[in-house]
């Protein structure tokens, strides 16, 4: 992908926070500072006007991701480079500005992330008044009517609090304060999973209106591969704070590679009804605070050996996936397509 | 309902009925409902938030919250009325006769107690065995449910155990008088995909090996499909369709089943827009008259607006829809 096409970039990006016990007892006790390494040298490259998703189990590092990339957190490793402009050294509020502008979040939710004293008009504006893109009380009320109707609410909606709507009327609302500021970039932070199916399948629609409509780049959290299947252009596997995998969408769901993320599609429940036994992959996620050494996922992983032990992997070219595996290096991986495919659809990537 | 004991159910609800009395009226949140759990079996109920199912388990092992309450139907267990036998009756059969497993591990178990005191507190209420002897089958549960040093982990707090290992621990408590129903009120929603598979896998070997028949309740269609010997699909209160899971997964009959199942994404099928269904839910407030879908149904005609539809057989499957009364739809007797 050549430097023109990517509109983020992540490199060796790090994250983290310091679990340390009290000052006085680390005094007292002799204890060192402890600290949780939330995201670990993650490289991403996120096209302009494609769906990068990221995926993994709770405590992985993915929605840590997401707040360093809109500026909730300051990295400490690494860089975000934005259009060309590296994020972390831009110092002055001044600076950081006009970038603030072309990047928005939406959380997941959505009976968190609206103020529940306001009203949703004077919601959708706060954008619109804290950037200045549009004043005077008229065309501002104008603009807030367009982007309801744009996300699929009425513009007479404006008058009402958020609590006289449902949850997925209430994504719509985050969706269209996003909008609000007419930013090019979105990072959705699992914004579907506090929803039922079908309003999930209306809120997942929307988005994929809305990024043909204005071109929108989307940075996309998840742990619902399904979803992230029917979302995504590229997806990538976190594990304890690293990318383990990353490929685009096709590519990773029929030949995965690495243990992790073919268990993580072995797992997913079956709406075939192939009857197919599965066996779950054995063990939880380790404690974050004190990962396993050498690669995170050795102690789950059927393939690991002394190297896997010790040595951590880094992610190297295999095809056109990207994998962070020892074994698939020794070619001690047994290849594998997924199976259980819907029969009509062709071989794809 | 009640004669040969051959061909009996184990549960059998019948035209249930929850309500919620309040300032503004009361509030039917199940509505004549009726299904029936047999003897081994697994019954997935599944709907989406506020359709009425945790309730429905909820009436059926006596623990509604008051103000709700059982206004009309019955409940029979094992042959006999369970629905209206008092508190300390219920009690009895709680936990000995049916248990229940929760969404969240955390709050189903005390956090000031040992895992091996709750179980064998559990143990002891319905069986009467000494301490020591209820310890031994406290660990052969914990064995069984597959935590590992079970022996010294009977001995720790709930804090000391990982998600995943709470919740075999609330499963061990459920198996631990051998229970012939088990409520399952959404046991992996709290859970991460792989220990969900997990989680699953337990469930159903334990209740193949003791025989326990399960009342599955989630949202999960996925969690239905793996587990489940039949299904029944719940909307506003009531049960639109109901039958062997697979004949309602991949033939489902009802217009909302239909459109519940094309709204969730499959991997490896591109298409562009899902399959939406319109709308949501109706609130408890204001349930539409007729059919309580008819606002989001596309096929929705005149009967479907004034009428409550019945369960009719359609196939292997029983749907509530005016579709399948072929005297009732629009152009009746044309066999479009």
């Amino acid at each position: 992908m050549s430097a023109s096409d990517v509109l983020v970039r992540l490199s060796s990006l790090g994250k983290d926070f310091d679990v340390s016990p009290p000052f006085l007892n680390r005094l007292l006790e002799r204890e060192d500072r402890v600290l949780l390494k939330a995201v670990d040298s993650l490289s991403i490259d996120i096209p302009k006007g494609k769906t990068f998703s990221l995926v993994g189990e709770s405590g992985c590092g993915k929605s840590t991701v997401a707040k360093l990339v809109v500026g909730l957190y300051r990295p400490s490793r690494g860089s975000i480079v934005y259009d060309g402009i590296d994020m972390p050294t831009l110092k002055t509020q001044a600076d950081v500005e006009p970038f603030r502008k072309r990047m928005q979040m939406i959380f997941q939710d959505p009976y968190a992330s609206l103020n529940p004293r306001w009203r949703v008009s004077d919601i959708i504006a706060e954008p619109i008044r804290a950037h200045r893109q549009i004043t005077g009380k008229r065309a501002i009320d104008q603009r807030v009517a367009e982007l309801l109707v744009q996300v699929g609410l009425a513009s007479a909606d404006g008058v009402k609090f958020p609590h006289e709507f449902s949850g997925g009327q209430r994504q719509r609302i985050s969706i269209a304060r996003a909008l609000a500021g007419q930013p090019e970039f979105l990072v959705c932070d699992e914004p579907t999973s506090a929803l039922d199916v079908s309003i999930q399948a209306q809120i997942l629609n929307l988005m994929t209106r809305l990024q043909r409509q204005f071109a929108l780049t989307y940075l996309f959290i998840s742990h619902d591969l399904a979803v992230v299947y029917h979302i995504s252009d590229f997806v990538g596997v976190m594990y304890l704070g690293r990318l383990v995998e990353w490929a685009d969408k096709r590519t990773l769901f029929q030949r995965p590679w690495h243990p992790y993320t073919r268990m993580l599609l072995d797992a997913i429940p079956d709406l075939e009804l192939s009857g197919r036994q599965r066996s779950p992959v054995a063990g939880e996620v380790p404690n974050p605070i004190h990962p396993p050494s050498g690669c995170h996922f050795h102690p789950r992983c059927p393939h690991a050996n002394e190297r896997c032990r010790n040595e951590v992997p880094n992610l190297v070219r295999k095809d056109t996936s990207e994998v962070a595996c020892h074994a698939l290096l020794e070619n001690r991986l047994p290849e594998v397509t997924v199976t259980g495919e819907p029969a009509d659809v062709g071989s794809g990537g | 309902m009640s004669e040969a004991r051959s061909n009996q159910h184990l549960l059998s609800v019948e035209n249930l009925r929850v309500e919620f009395p309040t300032r503004r009226g009361t509030l039917v949140a199940v509505d004549r409902i009726s299904f029936h759990i047999d003897e081994g079996e697994v019954l997935g109920v599944v709907g989406e938030s506020g359709a009425g199912k945790s309730l429905t388990g909820a009436a059926i092992i006596g623990l509604l919250e008051p103000p709700g309450r059982v206004a009309e139907g019955n409940i029979v267990f094992d042959g006999e009325r369970i629905d209206d036998i008092g508190y300390e009756k219920m009690r009895r059969l709680r936990g000995n006769q049916i248990a229940m497993i929760f969404q969240d591990p955390l709050t189903s178990l005390n956090p000031l107690f040992t895992v091996g005191r709750q179980l064998t507190e559990t143990i002891r209420t319905h069986v009467s065995i000494d301490e020591r002897k209820a310890r031994v089958r406290a660990i052969e549960l914990l064995n069984e449910v597959g935590i590992p040093a079970a022996d010294r982990r009977v001995d720790q707090y709930p804090h000391e155990f990982s998600g995943g290992m709470r919740q075999r621990v609330v499963i061990a408590l459920a198996l631990a008088v051998n229970p012939r129903l088990i409520i399952a009120d959404e046991p992996t929603t709290a859970l991460d995909v792989s220990i969900q598979a997990q989680i699953i896998t337990l469930l159903k070997r334990l209740c193949r090996e003791h025989g326990t028949s399960v009342m599955l309740i989630t949202h999960d269609m996925g969690v239905i499909a793996e587990t489940a010997d039949r299904v029944a699909v719940m909307y506003a209160g009531r049960i639109v369709e109901i039958g062997p899971v697979g004949d309602v997964i991949k033939r489902a009959s009802h217009p909302y089943t239909r459109g519940l199942m094309n709204s969730i994404p499959v991997i490896r099928q591109d298409i562009e827009q899902l399959v939406q269904i319109d709308g949501s839910m109706p609130r408890l407030t204001d349930i539409p008259p007729g059919c309580a879908f008819n606002p989001r149904c596309p096929k929705v005609f005149e009967t479907c607006r004034t009428e409550r539809p019945e369960l009719v057989d359609v196939g292997a499957t029983k749907a509530a829809c005016w579709l399948y009364d072929y005297a009732r739809r629009p152009g009746a007797g044309s066999t479009t």
